[in-house]
């Protein structure tokens, strides 16, 4: 009991002191959900290495008073350039009006939370902080209830039609010791769609929270390159709820980074919905450290839904990858599909993946399957390329693009996708020498 | 063009003995066969031609015009104008054919210091010879043999030699799994293709495929060595008796 009470103490303690080094706003719409938000975190405490779901990733990163100091990536390459878009842009998790585009699009409300949390009444009021507060299951996301209490700033979006270009979320990071929460609330009516792009590094250290409540049979498109920037830290938390037949797909691209934690919250609430979240990462531990772990956490509760969680990581020079993904198929959600597969190519043997597939059924009308495999590069397929004149450092680069396709082809906008294949090879390129 | 001289060759891993001590010499412009029983080394000498891991070279030598095939990378062999029809090719999800194609081409190009084919050339050159195998713009679209049947397997192996324009090619087993039919096409691809200065080494169980592709030299290969060679005629011996003669001849 001792070493329970010296834990909870400690725990207690570095809360505390967490806390302390913040001073939080007080919000005008959003006050409640704040201060119920930061009841929560302090009854949940920070996450410690010890938790259930840390065991693999140090939290230490996101608990401390200041982050660390990490080298911004200046000159991050344009991706999606071929597209006609909305960009807003965050430097350093400020927005930065002067740069963004017009935020006015037909079919589609965008304002800036630090703007919009002046007025005690706003379309968000309902939706800020109720997908985090809803989503600490199985576990307690501590950090996603700090981000509801501490953010300033982030974008309030509610899509009402089609709309007919993207949102892009554009990240900057200018400082060495930027420490940035942002805090997104989307809003889909019924039969609207968006697709929203998330791009770039937000700071040094960077807890990002969306939440994304999708109304019957609207459509959700998310595609997220996590930025190039080597020594940042990032915490991100994507917490979705889906209406009868909405459809949510999810596709995120880590290259670079120290440390990334991405979770994703996924709660199957109408009949017929689709739900897919994928993600593809590149880690080369000779940039640096490279760990990066994805958390899924996907619950049925209706009838006749599909999810689809496909990862794959590749990994060299003692990069880590994790991956902890859940499928929870209540009572009553009946004719499930789901699909879970997580799989790792590890370039040598240094590199390391640790990956916990979990499925909890209690409908028994349903079909549910998961894999993880971890794996090296396929000699056949190596000296078959090989023997048609392709050098081992090309065709090395040539299975890595096919072994991530399966994720990338969760992305269904074709030219956004040949994008994301553009950035992976450009990134294969430069590690050839 | 291809000269082997006395090949003994054993898996890496453990101290079996597959060839022991293979001659073979191949003239530009000629076709050769190769016919022998199962587990003879015939897929074996391909693979060893070609430079695939897993077997060390214990004693001998191999040449393509002179220049020493052991010593080089699979990537050099291919740029040295040597070609392996696989027995199965193998599929590469997510990389388009005409992606892989490309590469491969423009990597040869470059190891022999010739320019890049620019894409709209590559296209035009692909569809060209696509058209004679038989092979749509569709399955150039799809990725690299996935989803393809026994024979679109085989006869996009043919497109790559097409595509590569090698002075040797090695042609392990291609009639295998092909219908009457697909048959006919890969080997008129193959027939296409032969030239003064192009040789070809075809190895294969069944005199069948030479019925198409027709050899000017048939070589018996049992237990590691070529016990015999002759003509055309040799292979319809096989294909009439079997190996059981021959190999009685020589124990």
């Amino acid at each position: 009991m001792a070493a329970g009470q010296s834990n909870l103490a400690a725990r207690a303690q570095t809360t505390d002191a967490r806390l302390a080094g913040m001073t939080l706003p007080r919000g005008a719409f959003t006050r409640n959900a704040r201060r119920e938000a930061l009841q929560r975190f302090t009854k949940m405490g920070v996450p410690m290495r010890r938790d259930e779901y840390w065991r693999w990733s140090d939290p230490a990163a996101f608990v401390t008073v200041s982050p660390g100091a990490a080298a911004a990536f200046r000159v991050d390459m344009p991706i999606f350039s071929d597209r006609e878009k909305l960009r807003l842009i965050f430097t350093d998790g400020v927005f930065d009006a002067e740069n963004s585009d017009d935020p006015t699009l037909a079919g589609v409300e965008i304002a800036r939370l630090s703007e919009a949390d002046e007025a005690d009444i706003h379309w968000a009021k309902p939706y800020y902080g109720a997908l985090e507060a809803a989503g600490h299951v199985p576990v307690a996301r501590p950090l996603a209830a700090l981000n509801t209490a501490a953010a300033r700033e982030g974008v309030l979006i509610r899509v009402t039609g089609k709309a007919d270009r993207p949102v892009h979320i554009s990240y900057r990071q200018a400082s060495e010791t930027s420490d940035v929460t942002l805090h997104h609330c989307i809003r889909l009516e019924e039969g609207a769609e968006l697709t929203l792009l998330e791009t770039g590094t937000p700071g040094a250290r960077a807890n990002v929270v969306m939440e994304v409540d999708v109304a019957e049979n609207a459509r959700f498109h998310h595609i997220r390159p996590q930025g190039r920037a080597l020594e940042r830290s990032l915490l991100t938390h994507l917490f979705t709820r889906l209406a009868g037949g909405a459809l949510f797909k999810s596709f995120t691209l880590t290259a670079n980074g120290r440390l990334t934690r991405n979770e994703a919250v996924i709660d199957i609430a109408g009949d017929g919905a689709t739900a897919h979240i994928a993600g593809a990462t590149l880690g080369d531990g000779a940039d640096g450290d490279f760990h990066h772990d994805d958390m899924v956490f996907i619950t049925h509760d209706a009838v006749g839904c599909e999810s689809r969680q496909v990862f794959k990581k590749v990994l060299k020079n003692g990069a880590q990858g994790v991956f902890q993904g859940k499928i929870l198929v209540k009572p009553g959600a009946q004719k499930t599909d789901g699909y879970q597969i997580s799989q790792a190519l590890l370039l040598d043997d240094d590199s390391q993946f640790l990956a916990k597939p979990e499925l909890e059924i209690y409908a028994d009308d349903v079909i549910c399957s998961h894999g993880s495999t971890t794996g090296a590069i396929d000699e056949t397929a190596l000296f078959y390329l090989r023997s048609r004149g392709i050098p081992r450092e090309d065709a090395t680069a040539l299975l890595i693009v096919s072994f991530l396709a399966d994720a990338i082809a969760e992305i269904e906008d074709e030219v956004l996708a040949a994008d994301v294949v553009a950035r992976l090879e450009s990134w294969l390129a430069r590690r050839k020498k | 063009m291809l000269n082997i001289n006395n090949l003994h060759v054993k898996l890496e891993e453990e101290d079996k003995p597959i060839l022991k001590g293979v001659n073979l010499s191949v003239e530009a412009g000629s076709v050769h066969a190769i016919m022998g029983p199962n587990g003879s080394g015939k897929s074996t000498m391909s693979y060893v031609l070609s430079g695939r891991d897993g077997y060390a070279v214990t004693e001998g030598t191999a040449t393509l015009d002179g220049a020493d095939l052991l010593a080089m990378e699979p990537e050099e062999r291919a740029a040295a104008g040597l070609f392996l029809a696989f027995q199965y090719p193998v599929e590469i999800p997510g990389v388009g054919n005409m992606t892989f194609l490309r590469t491969a081409l423009n990597a040869q190009r470059k190891a022999r210091g010739k320019p890049e084919v620019s894409a709209g050339e590559f296209l035009k050159l692909v569809r060209e010879k696509a058209k004679s195998l038989q092979i749509d713009a569709e399955m150039l679209k799809r990725p690299v043999n996935v989803g393809f049947s026994g024979g679109e397997k085989k006869r996009n192996e043919i497109l790559q030699m097409a595509v590569l324009e090698p002075r040797m090619c090695v042609l392990d087993e291609t009639d295998s799994g092909l219908d009457v039919d697909a048959m006919r096409l890969v080997a008129d691809g193959v027939n296409a293709l032969r030239d003064a200065g192009r040789s070809f080494l075809v190895i294969t169980h069944y005199q069948r495929l030479l019925d198409h592709i027709r050899p000017d030299v048939v070589h018996i290969m049992a237990d590691g060595r070529i016990i015999t060679s002759g003509g055309p005629e040799l292979a319809l011996e096989v294909e009439k008796n079997g190996y059981a003669d021959l190999l009685a001849e020589v124990a």
